[in-house]
């Protein structure tokens, strides 16, 4: 009997993602039918855009690639207790260094290039979140306040070296100044996954990552450490478990995520660092990850959903006029479904056990 | 360099100063008070952006600013309902639900300006209103007193806010919701009641201070506008200590270093200006790091339940 209550209480924290994307699509509905929009010829042409040809399959997974890389960065941040806003900078750094990177390397082997380039995003990513970390750790500093601050420092850097230092020569000469590096080396490209589409290997990439995420957390010491200050930082205090250090290390290793993601974005899709290669994916991340009951694993389709809400959206734009935007107000009323109804499986065990007690 | 520092330009940055300093002031202020009272609202750029666009709207469509200043005040409103709600009611992790309302805000906004087919050009906003005799003091009266109403008012309530929360039995319950939200409620002082106050009035002051860019200072409405404005108020808010006259200090620092940047852009002096506005953010995690958190109200950011459990 218990044990059937326990698992009802699993089931049912399972599926509050679920009911929460439902809820938020029902609210869209409500709101596009209130600006004089068929939701259901919304809603279709969405569908249609993200799952009627291959290459639109195809882009999906283009889209959730960068998603779920930032959301695996938020799995181990969140899992380890620490808010980690800064997914936004963190793209932007780790783009950049692989741009330089690959950039300064032209006649490089494509080995060295793909996976230079890509430890090198991860490097950044990891400094820009470490340094969050580093500054909760050792002085106790918001972690929340510091990443959104270390985006906006990331954007004015990216600002500073692509119309400096970075800037595509050819540009220059044309007069035209726009923000942007040079291309970087064909060697350094992903490789193409499905002729005739725009999918590339990174998206293997990513599914590796989230293995490597999933054992890191649950089958390593670092990341039993990890959990356990998320899960009760006083017990893991007295159990001798360095809580500051930990939290540090969650929010540096959740930058190396997000950072890998940039890297993916300028090798798969972009080919040049340019303005708007974070493209929201650091906030968009996160509900992945919330979708996902922040478990590695569970992001990997939840990213895929997500990416088939972006590229469903783009259709929708341009088939019946329905704004994109209308995905981000949908992610924003998701994270809050999915945060409020955190509630009502806590209250749920708490009864349990409260009556366990009793009996 | 000499360019730049001469008299005329370093007057003409300190009136940029004061101006662009006023939708930091709103929505800083009003969050401080509802971190003061223990929530934190992440979501005030989406707040901000949402205020924004009504003000815009309305005032596309009536000529009326006073009524694009309460549509703002009315939008912050509701959205400060939710977030109360949210963090009051359901006890969420207040940071995740604050970026949701965020994504929410930026989204509808966007939609709601394509979708109601707003015009894309510049309205009359608020006019410049001189005070009289103040505005006619040397260089003194450019600077401070040639601003429009807005200005004048976000300026004011610095004082406003820090009498109430000093001095006043509404501050002293705000406060203690914050502090030591166990030892209020025992004293008969309903946290929650104080919280939702606290947290909607910051949220109708974040659509004001939206409404402060789009009717006020540009005087047009562009998707994300506020390009993360919001946040750096809630930062502001730590900063300033939780103090209104901090929180005033570290609006104008920002706000003077992109006065400071713009005239740089225009005079096309070729400093880096990307990197100086890297400063205040630089400047801001200093802060952060040296600033006394002993002032922080404790119980932030952590829900409070009246001890059934």
């Amino acid at each position: 009997m218990q044990r059937a209550k326990v698992l009802f209480e699993r089931s049912l924290s399972a599926l509050t993602p679920f009911l929460a994307v439902l809820l938020a699509l029902a609210v869209g509905a409500i709101m596009l039918f209130a600006l004089k929009v068929d939701p259901i010829t919304a809603y279709g042409a969405l569908i249609e855009g993200a799952f009627g040809s291959p290459f639109a399959l195809a882009q999906v997974l283009v889209k959730a690639t960068p998603l779920l890389l930032v959301g695996l960065g938020i799995c181990i941040a969140f899992r380890g207790g620490v808010i980690n806003i800064g997914g936004e900078g963190q793209i932007i750094v780790g783009a950049l260094a692989t741009a330089a990177f690959t950039l300064a390397l032209p006649q490089a082997p494509a080995i060295v290039l793909l996976v230079g380039g890509m430890l090198c995003g991860m490097l950044a990513g990891g400094i820009w979140g470490g340094i969050a970390g580093a500054l909760k750790a050792r002085f106790g500093v918001n972690e929340i306040l510091t990443t959104i601050m270390m985006n906006a420092i990331a954007a004015q850097l990216a600002n500073f070296l692509l119309r400096g230092p970075m800037i595509d020569p050819i540009e220059v000469k044309n007069g035209t100044m726009l923000a942007q590096s040079a291309r970087l080396p064909e060697l350094s490209w992903l490789p193409k996954l499905v002729p005739q589409t725009l999918l590339h290997a990174g998206a293997i990439v990513a599914v590796i990552m989230a293995v490597v995420v999933y054992i890191l957390l649950w089958r390593t010491v670092l990341g039993y450490r990890i959990r356990a200050v998320g899960l009760n930082a006083e017990a893991a205090r007295f159990a001798g478990i360095r809580v500051p250090v930990y939290q540090a290390l969650a929010l540096l290793l959740s930058g190396v995520m997000a950072g890998l993601a940039g890297s993916v974005e300028v090798l798969g899709v972009s080919h040049r660092m340019m303005d708007g290669v974070s493209g929201g994916y650091g906030f968009s991340g996160i509900v992945a990850a919330l979708f996902g009951k922040l478990h590695p694993l569970g992001a990997i389709p939840a990213s895929a959903l997500f990416g088939s809400l972006l590229v469903g959206a783009d259709k929708m734009q341009r088939a019946v006029q329905v704004p994109s935007a209308l995905i981000d107000a949908l992610n924003g009323l998701v994270v809050l479904f999915v945060v409020s109804s955190d509630i009502l499986v806590r209250r749920r065990a708490q009864r349990r056990k409260a009556a366990e007690r009793k009996s | 360099m000499n360019e730049l520092f001469t008299v005329p330009v370093l007057l003409g940055i300190l009136y940029s100063g004061v101006r662009l300093a006023t939708p930091y002031l709103y929505a800083a202020l009003g969050e401080m008070f509802a971190q003061r009272s223990g929530v934190v609202n992440l979501g005030v750029d989406g707040i901000m952006l949402m205020g924004a666009f009504a003000a815009f709207f309305v005032v596309s469509n009536t000529g009326n600013l006073l009524l694009g200043v309460l549509a703002a005040m009315l939008v912050g409103l509701l959205m400060g309902l939710i977030m109360s709600f949210v963090s009051v009611n359901l006890q969420a992790e207040q940071g995740i639900s604050g970026i949701g309302l965020y994504l929410f805000g930026l989204g509808l906004s966007s939609l709601l300006f394509k979708k109601l087919s707003v015009s894309t050009r510049a309205i009359e906003g608020f006019p410049a209103l001189p005070i009289p005799v103040l505005s006619d003091l040397p260089e003194i009266g450019d600077v401070f007193f040639k601003h429009n109403i807005l200005v004048y008012i976000a300026f004011a309530l610095v004082p406003v806010a820090a009498f109430v929360l000093n001095h006043t039995t509404l501050g002293l319950k705000v406060r203690a919701a914050g502090m030591k939200p166990e030892a209020a409620d025992s004293l008969g002082v309903s946290v929650a009641r104080v919280r939702y106050l606290c947290v909607t009035f910051g949220s109708m002051m974040a659509g004001l201070a939206g409404a402060s860019l789009s009717i006020g200072l540009i005087n047009l409405f562009q998707e994300n506008m506020t390009s993360g404005l919001g946040f750096i108020a809630v930062a502001l808010v730590y900063f300033g200590g939780w103090t209104p006259l901090g929180v005033m200090i570290g609006a104008l620092l920002f706000s003077m270093v992109n006065a400071l940047q713009l005239w740089v852009q225009v005079k096309a002096i070729p400093i880096p200006s990307d990197l100086a506005v890297m400063l205040p953010y630089i400047l801001t995690i200093a802060a952060l790091v040296l600033g006394r958190r002993a002032r922080q109200p404790a119980a932030l950011s952590k829900p409070f339940s009246r001890g059934e459990n």
